[in-house]
């Protein structure tokens, strides 16, 4: 991979890796986080990071056929449906508990 | 490919920068306003990254859909839920926190490993500039099915974000069949569950 970058052109593996930090901070982020908001970014993260990987193959892969691209836009699809239903989830929460704090979300922990 | 091969690796460069700076931000800040609009930020630099990938078609539709809605969506969740409120200290947070993070530098890697050494195919030369025409054609006749259920799943999920959010108000006592007194309606909720004190 390092020569490839050295002479100029970027390779495939720099999107995956980039893609890969994106996931794993999404992953940190969604375990650690206290506010169920920035729960949420987190997971729009990840699919971001997805999203990166799918497009980086249909580019170096399947450049004929682009099939990582449809993938992608319905990615971003569900992404908005989820990103909807869940900040109406939140908002529905907020109202019954009054906070945001996700330790506190327990009703159903045994 | 008009871009010259050093200017597209200097852009990258800097687009994936601001990708994992920009996450780290959104995960670390302490003040979630400035996590929505560094999210906001790190949208637009994927999309730039779309961009270099010769899919301006999904670059635009991340822009749009990612930063137009989907982030204005979460700054107004912010605005909404936006109280200031001191969370309580919970028991091994620090350990909490030490252990996910070594869980995730492990799956990376993992995933570094795998990328690095596995011998990915070269595919064909990529289309470039035809791949919105190429999208289109994709969209009306092998992926048709797909993209007539996901409008179906927008549509269920705009009807449902409309039933979970929207506030329950009846214009007629249900119980005593009275017009209900307006100062309740406009008043907000009181909270349905009692908080229980933390056993």
């Amino acid at each position: 991979m390092l020569p490839e970058l050295l002479s100029g052109s970027v390779p495939l593996e720099a999107y995956l890796l980039v893609a890969a930090v994106l996931f794993c901070t999404g992953v940190w982020g969604l375990i650690n986080s206290r506010n169920a908001v920035r729960v949420l970014m987190s997971i729009e993260l990840m699919l971001n990071a997805v999203n990166i990987n799918l497009m980086a193959f249909s580019s170096y892969v399947d450049g004929q056929l682009i099939r990582g691209q449809i993938f992608s836009v319905f990615v971003i699809t569900v992404a908005a449906a989820e990103a909807a239903v869940g900040l109406a989830i939140l908002l529905s929460l907020y109202r019954n508990r009054v906070t945001v704090d996700m330790e506190r979300f327990n009703l159903l922990r045994w | 490919m008009t871009i010259a091969a050093s200017t597209q690796l200097i852009c990258f460069l800097v687009l994936s920068a601001v990708v994992v700076l920009g996450a780290l931000g959104v995960v670390l800040l302490s003040n979630i306003v400035y996590s929505a609009f560094l999210l906001g930020g790190v949208f637009l630099a994927v999309a730039g990254l779309y961009l270099l990938l010769n899919a301006s078609f999904v670059a635009a539709a991340q822009v749009l859909v990612y930063v137009g809605a989907v982030n204005v969506l979460i700054l107004f969740a912010i605005m909404l839920v936006n109280k200031k409120e001191d969370l309580a200290p919970i028991p091994g947070l620090t350990l909490r926190r030490l252990l996910s993070g070594g869980v995730c530098a492990g799956l990376f890697a993992l995933l570094t490993r795998v990328v690095l050494t596995t011998p990915w195919a070269e595919g064909p030369e990529p289309i470039g500039e035809d791949a919105t025409v190429r999208i289109g054609e994709h969209l009306f006749t092998d992926y048709l099915l797909p993209f007539e259920l996901a409008s179906v799943l927008l549509l269920m999920a705009m009807i449902g974000a409309i039933v979970l959010a929207r506030r329950d108000v009846q214009a007629v006592d249900p119980g005593t069949g009275e017009i209900a007194d307006q100062g309740l309606i406009e008043k907000a909720r009181t909270p349905l569950l009692v908080d229980q004190p933390p056993s």
